[in-house]
C-alpha cells in the first residue's frame, strides 16, 4: 500500500512538472503573439479612458514597459502573474484576476451541466447502440450522432434560439439573469432557468464523440469470448452489459470525459457567445476583438491550465482505477 | 434509386468524389463569378421571406441571402482546403520526424504536440487570429496551426509500426538506403494516410472558419461569409427574421456532411483491411 502511494505520488510529481512546462511555454507564446500584433496597447489603453496628458502618456508607457525589450516586458509580465496580479483589464477597468474568477463561476455552471448532461447521455446511448449493433436503434442514434458532429455548435444554439425563445416564447433570449434586477436579488432557479438553452447546446454539441466511443469500446467487448461463453450460459443482454460491459466501458469513457475539457471550453466560447452569458467564453472573444491585452493573456492562460488539470485528472484516474495499469508496473 | 443499389463502394466513392469536385468547384466558381452589385444593399427589398426570386430570402439591407451564402461558401472552401493541405502537410512533417528521429527529438514533439492540445483550438485560433491583425490570414494560419496535431499522432504511429515491419528490415539487411526505404516502403503507406487525413480535416476547418467568422475575428463584416450571415441573423431573430438564421446554415452542415461521407468513402477504398467491410 505504501509502495502503492509513492509510485502515485511520484507519478503526479512527474505529471504536474510536465503540467508546469506546458503552462510556461503556453504563457511564452500568448505572450509572443500578443506582442507581434499589429494593436498598440496603449493607444487602446487611452482610448478606453479618455483624452490624456503627456505625463500621464508617460506614466501609462512605463507602466506598459513600451521601450523595453519583449523579453524584460515577458519576465516583467511573468513575476507578476506569479504574485498572482495579472494586470488590469482596459476594458472593465478591474483587476483581471477578479473578472475571472467571477466569469469562471458562471461558466462553471454552465461547462458542469453540459459535460454531466452528455456524459451521461452520451454513454447511454452509447451502450444502447453497441448492444443492438446493426439494428435500427444503433443505424438511427449513429445517424444522429454524425449528423450533430456536422453541425457547428453556434448555428445549433441560433436553431435553439430560434425554436424555444422566439417561436415557443419557453426560454429567454439570453443573459444569466433577468435584465434590471440586481445580482443579488437573482433567485437560483432563475438563474438555471437561463442556463437551460446554452447547457442545451453545449451538451447536444458534445455528446456524439462520447456515445461512439462508448458504442466502439462495447462492440469490441462484445466480441470477446467471455462474453460468448456468458451468452452461452444463457445470461442475457442486460445482464451480460452490467457484468462485463460496463466494467470495462466506464474507465475509457471517463477518460475521455476528463480528457474533453478543451473541447468543452472552446464549445463554451460559442455557446456563450450565442446566448450573451457572461462567461469567459464571452469575455474572451470581447477581449480579443477590443485588445483588452492583459485579459486575453489571462483568460488564455486560464483555459490552459483548466485543459490540463482535466488531462490530469484523466491520467491520475487511469493509474488509481485500473488494476492492469495499477499492477503492471510494480 | 434499384440501380444505385447495386453499385459497390468503389462505384460510390467515384460517384460523390465526382459529385463532390463538381459541387466544390460550382461553389467556388459561383463566388468568383456572381458580381458585387447582384448582392448590393436593395433597401426595396429588405428582409424578404424565401421566394421564387430569393431562394432564400433577403437581409436586413435587401441583399439576396442565396448568392451571399454562395459567395460564403466559396471563401469557406479556399480557407478549408488551404488550412487543411497546409495542416496536413505540418502533420506528415512532424509525424514522421518524431518516428525517425532521435529519442529526445520524438520526446519534444510529443511534448509540443500536447501543448498544441493543451489550449482550446477556438481560443488559440483567436489569438492568432488577434496576433495577426484578424483578417483572412489569421483566420488561415490559425486554423492551419491547431489542426495537425492529431493526424501527426497517427502517422507518428504508422510509422513506427511500419519501421518495425520485417520487409522493412529486410530492406535494410540488403543495403537499401533510409531514401530508397522512404521512397519505396514508407511514402506508398503514408499517402493514403495523407489523403484521408486531408479530407477528413477538411469540414473541421470549415466548421471552425465560420465559428470564428461568427465571434467576428475572421473577414470584415461586408464579406460574405457563413459566419456573418449568421451572426447578423442573431441581431433580428426576436423579430421573427428566421429564414437568414436557418438556410445559409443548413447550407454549409450540407457541404460539412457531404464532405465527410467522402472522406469517409475514400478511407474505406483506400485502406484495405476496411475495404471489405
Amino acid at each position: 500500500m505504501k509502495e502503492r502511494l509513492f509510485r502515485l505520488g511520484s507519478a503526479l510529481a512527474v505529471e504536474i512538472l510536465k503540467m508546469l512546462s506546458l503552462l510556461l511555454a503556453v504563457s511564452i507564446i500568448a505572450f509572443a503573439l500578443v506582442s507581434a500584433s499589429p494593436v498598440d496597447p496603449v493607444q487602446q489603453y487611452i482610448l478606453g479612458i479618455g483624452p490624456v496628458s503627456e505625463e500621464q502618456r508617460a506614466e501609462i508607457e512605463e507602466y506598459w514597459g513600451v521601450d523595453d525589450p519583449p523579453v524584460e516586458r515577458y519576465l516583467n509580465w511573468l513575476s507578476s502573474l506569479l504574485k498572482g496580479d495579472l494586470g488590469v483589464s482596459s476594458l472593465y477597468r478591474r483587476p483581471v484576476g477578479d473578472i475571472i474568477g467571477e466569469r469562471f463561476a458562471n461558466s462553471l455552471a454552465l461547462m458542469l451541466c453540459a459535460w454531466l448532461f452528455s456524459g451521461g447521455i452520451g454513454f447511454a446511448l452509447g451502450c444502447v447502440m453497441g448492444i443492438n449493433r446493426d439494428r435500427w436503434p444503433d443505424r438511427i442514434i449513429k445517424k444522429i450522432c454524425y449528423l450533430l458532429s456536422s453541425v457547428p455548435t453556434f448555428w445549433l444554439g441560433l436553431l435553439l434560439l430560434l425554436i424555444f425563445s422566439v417561436w415557443l416564447q419557453w426560454l429567454p433570449v439570453g443573459f444569466s439573469s433577468p435584465i434590471g434586477v440586481l445580482d443579488s436579488e437573482v433567485h437560483l432557479w432563475q438563474r438555471l432557468y437561463h442556463l437551460i438553452l446554452p447547457a442545451l447546446t453545449l451538451s447536444l454539441a458534445s455528446f456524439a464523440n462520447i456515445a461512439l466511443h462508448t458504442r466502439q469500446k462495447l462492440i469490441d467487448v462484445m466480441e470477446n469470448e467471455y462474453v460468448l461463453f456468458a451468452r452461452a450460459r444463457g445470461e442475457g443482454k442486460g445482464t451480460i452489459l452490467r457484468r462485463h460491459g460496463l466494467r470495462n466501458i466506464l474507465l475509457p469513457a471517463l477518460t475521455l470525459q476528463f480528457g474533453s475539457f478543451a473541447e468543452l471550453f472552446g464549445g463554451s466560447v460559442l455557446a456563450e457567445n450565442v446566448f450573451s452569458y457572461p462567461g469567459l467564453g464571452s469575455a474572451v472573444a470581447e477581449a480579443g476583438l477590443n485588445s483588452d491585452i492583459p485579459l486575453l493573456l489571462g483568460i488564455t492562460l486560464f483555459s490552459a491550465l483548466f485543459v490540463c488539470v482535466g488531462n490530469l485528472i484523466a491520467d491520475l484516474l487511469y493509474r488509481v482505477v485500473d488494476p492492469r495499469i495499477r499492477e503492471a508496473k510494480r | 434509386m434499384r440501380n444505385k443499389k447495386r453499385w459497390n463502394r468503389r462505384t460510390r466513392v467515384l460517384f460523390y468524389t465526382v459529385f463532390m469536385v463538381a459541387l466544390l468547384s460550382a461553389a467556388y466558381l459561383a463566388g468568383l463569378l456572381i458580381p458585387e452589385d447582384a448582392v448590393a444593399s436593395d433597401f426595396m427589398n429588405a428582409k424578404l421571406p424565401p421566394s421564387f426570386e430569393h431562394p432564400f430570402g433577403t437581409d436586413s439591407l435587401g441583399r439576396d441571402l442565396f448568392l451571399r451564402t454562395l459567395k460564403g461558401l466559396s471563401v469557406s472552401i479556399t480557407v478549408g482546403i488551404s488550412a487543411s493541405f497546409i495542416s496536413a502537410v505540418i502533420a506528415v512533417l512532424v509525424g514522421v520526424a518524431a518516428a525517425v528521429g532521435s529519442k529526445r527529438l520524438d520526446g519534444v514533439i510529443c511534448w509540443i504536440i500536447d501543448l498544441f492540445m493543451g489550449i482550446p483550438h477556438t481560443v488559440l485560433v483567436l489569438l492568432i487570429s488577434f496576433a495577426l491583425g484578424r483578417g483572412l490570414k489569421g483566420l488561415l494560419v490559425g486554423i492551419a496551426v491547431t489542426h495537425w496535431t492529431s493526424l501527426a499522432r497517427v502517422v507518428r504511429g504508422e510509422v513506427l509500426q511500419l519501421r518495425s515491419c520485417q520487409f522493412v528490415a529486410v530492406s535494410r539487411r540488403l543495403g537499401k538506403s533510409s531514401g530508397w526505404i522512404l521512397r519505396n516502403h514508407l511514402l506508398p503507406h503514408l499517402l493514403p494516410q495523407f489523403f484521408v487525413g486531408l479530407i477528413l480535416m477538411f469540414p473541421h476547418a470549415i466548421l471552425h472558419e465560420a465559428s470564428i467568422s461568427f465571434l467576428g475575428y475572421g473577414l470584415s463584416p461586408e464579406q460574405p461569409a457563413i459566419g456573418i450571415i449568421l451572426s447578423e441573423s442573431m441581431k433580428y431573430l426576436s423579430a421573427g427574421l428566421w429564414w437568414p438564421a436557418v438556410f445559409p446554415g443548413l447550407t454549409l452542415v450540407l457541404m460539412v456532411l457531404l464532405i465527410d461521407k467522402l472522406g469517409d468513402n475514400l478511407k474505406r477504398i483506400l485502406d484495405p483491411y476496411s475495404a471489405q467491410e
